[in-house]
């Protein structure tokens, strides 16, 4: 979908990034991880030409980037920015209309895309359609960004630290609703972070960059599991990498089907880091598990948590 | 508490409204200033002719409002195309140059700029046109810069990276944020502009000047303050009327 081959970039004697070669495949959900100045926004920026790469090729659908015009390749791509950057002087609809307007889609049909946005992003579509940014919460302002970023149905989204702004319970409600988004949507996108946490909490696959350099790509479990280097292991967190692992699977994929098991059930879609926490807090060494429905599943032994499968 | 709906009191809100009473009676001594001819006459009884009537008082006040407005138009329509040029990257560079070059139009009395206006291009309305037109244009150039360099750059960017062009992330998201402060450039100009027009019928032009300048130099003080009169109610209904395009187009700001 988008492919960067050795891709450079240098402002003024600071080279931003240095032969960058990544490929985003239609679908993924890819997060671009790195300490402040890794060069992970200006990565971002170059995907939709808010900067021009000195050196290098950037193609999307297989097509270079500068054959496009920068407002046509803009508004096939979806973007988000920490600072939200609602357009003050418009409602919530007008905000959310603005690439469908750009378009020049007719008006019901802008309509109803405001109302499906609304709804998708859970505000209520009669409430907020016609209130002002400066009416609305954190929270709410970025759910409009999301859903003003989506509403041209793009085929890629680009999002800049979109969650950074936000208080830790708002930002987890975001991080949840964008990934049933991808998972419902299919849509290919590209984040941009710097909590490692949100990183393997979202990313189909993670790409951590230093210096402008790629350091590793892979599924969080490769990277937690299998780190290139020390660098690495020092930015998922040396210390926590075992926890980290277990926040990445589920019950489901530990418990011992039909084992009778006794005390309060705990779901199957639990992480299994979460489960930990309950064999910790209630002082056991299982667990009885069920299933969405309420039905009993099986049991959750403490021992089989540290077998690493992936 | 009672949930019933008044319905709004439009003569209430009329009568308490001052743009309502500046503006009649702006009207009404613009078009009766001859039935005040007792009065005057009783002020000032040394006066053989207590009412100014070499021209009249509409006339005087058409032509006033005329030579402000085309002055003020040039003024706003050449400063806020200099604000938009300077605050884009093209123009960037030229920036320092016009505001100075403003600044210092700004710095000369009014009284001379009119006095080198007429060797350069003689008597009448055309020197007092230009005259007025390069003095508002401070205003409209200062604070059309404020307004634009004032639009949130997350707006901006967000506007651009979303696929505005040029063109469309100024006319749909810089102007109209940077309008309200515009306007308010506009309303100092103009109302500056209404001030010295008065002076520019010491070079020839006709405005409401021409009674203040004759009764100057005829020791008439009834001429004066007739012509003062209208020139000050022309500034305040002027003024009054900005403040209301100002608040409305700002509206969304208040909703709450």
């Amino acid at each position: 979908m988008i492919e960067l081959q050795h891709v450079s970039k240098a402002f003024g004697r600071t080279k931003a990034i240095d032969d960058l070669s990544l490929t985003v495949r239609q679908g993924e959900f890819i997060v671009l991880i790195g300490s402040s100045g890794c060069g992970k926004s200006t990565t971002l920026k170059m995907m939709n030409r808010l900067v021009e790469h000195d050196s290098g090729h950037i193609l999307f659908e297989g097509q270079e980037i500068r054959s496009f015009k920068p407002q046509d390749i803009r508004r096939r791509m979806g973007y988000v920015i920490q600072s939200v950057g609602l357009f003050p002087h418009w409602t919530v609809e007008r905000n959310i209309a603005t690439v469908p307007e750009l378009l020049q889609w007719p008006g019901p049909r802008i309509r109803d895309r405001v109302t499906e946005l609304l709804q998708l992003l859970d505000l209520d579509p009669a409430l907020f359609r016609g209130r002002y940014p400066h009416q609305l919460s954190g929270g709410q302002q970025q759910r409009v960004g999301v859903a003003r970023a989506l509403a041209g149905d793009p085929e890629v989204l680009l999002m800049d630290e979109p969650f950074g702004a936000l208080d830790a319970l708002t930002r987890v409600a975001l991080q949840r609703e964008l990934a049933r988004i991808h998972s419902a949507s299919g849509k290919t996108i590209v984040l941009v972070t710097h909590d490692i946490d949100e990183a393997l909490r979202l990313a189909t696959r993670v790409v951590l960059l230093d210096h402008g350099r790629l350091v590793q790509s892979g599924t969080p479990l490769q990277l937690l599991a299998h780190p290139a280097n020390e660098f690495v292991t020092d930015f998922v967190g040396r210390s926590e990498i075992g926890i980290k692992l277990l926040g990445l699977q589920t019950v489901a994929s530990r418990v011992r089907r039909n084992e009778p098991c006794e005390g309060a059930p705990v779901a199957e879609t639990l992480t299994l880091r979460e489960a930990l926490s309950e064999f910790v807090t209630r002082q056991v060494e299982r667990l009885a598990v069920v299933d969405g429905d309420g039905h009993a599943l099986g049991c959750l032994h403490l021992c089989d948590l540290v077998k690493l499968r992936e | 508490m009672t949930d019933t709906v008044r319905p709004p009191d439009v003569l209430g809100t009329l009568v308490r409204d001052p743009l309502v009473w500046a503006l009649t009676a702006l009207v009404l001594l613009t078009f009766g200033m001859d039935s005040l001819r007792p009065l005057f006459a009783a002020a000032f009884p040394a006066l053989e002719r207590p009412v100014f009537a070499q021209d009249s008082f509409p006339a005087l006040m058409l032509a006033h409002i005329v030579l402000v407005a085309v002055s003020s138009g040039i003024s706003i329509v050449a400063g806020v195309a200099a604000g938009v040029f300077v605050t884009r990257p093209s123009g960037a560079e030229f920036r320092s140059v016009v505001e100075s070059v403003v600044a210092i139009g700004q710095t000369f009395p009014p009284v001379a700029v009119l006095a080198v206006a007429v060797p350069l291009i003689g008597f009448g309305e055309i020197p007092a046109l230009i005259a007025l037109a390069l003095y508002g244009l401070l205003p409209v150039v200062q604070q059309t810069i404020a307004g634009l360099e004032a639009v949130p750059h997350a707006a901006r960017e967000v506007a651009k990276g979303l696929g505005m062009d040029a063109i469309q992330v100024l006319n749909r998201v810089d102007l109209p944020l940077a309008l309200p402060v515009i306007i308010a450039g506009v309303r100092t100009s103009v109302i500056i502009n209404i001030g010295t027009a008065t002076i520019a019928s010491t070079i020839g032009a006709k405005t409401l000047g021409t009674p203040i300048i004759v009764g100057l130099s005829g020791f008439n003080t009834a001429y004066i303050l007739q012509g003062a009169l209208l020139v000050g109610l022309l500034a305040i209904v002027t003024d009054l009327a900005f403040g209301r395009l100002e608040r409305h187009v700002d509206r969304w700001r208040f909703v709450s």
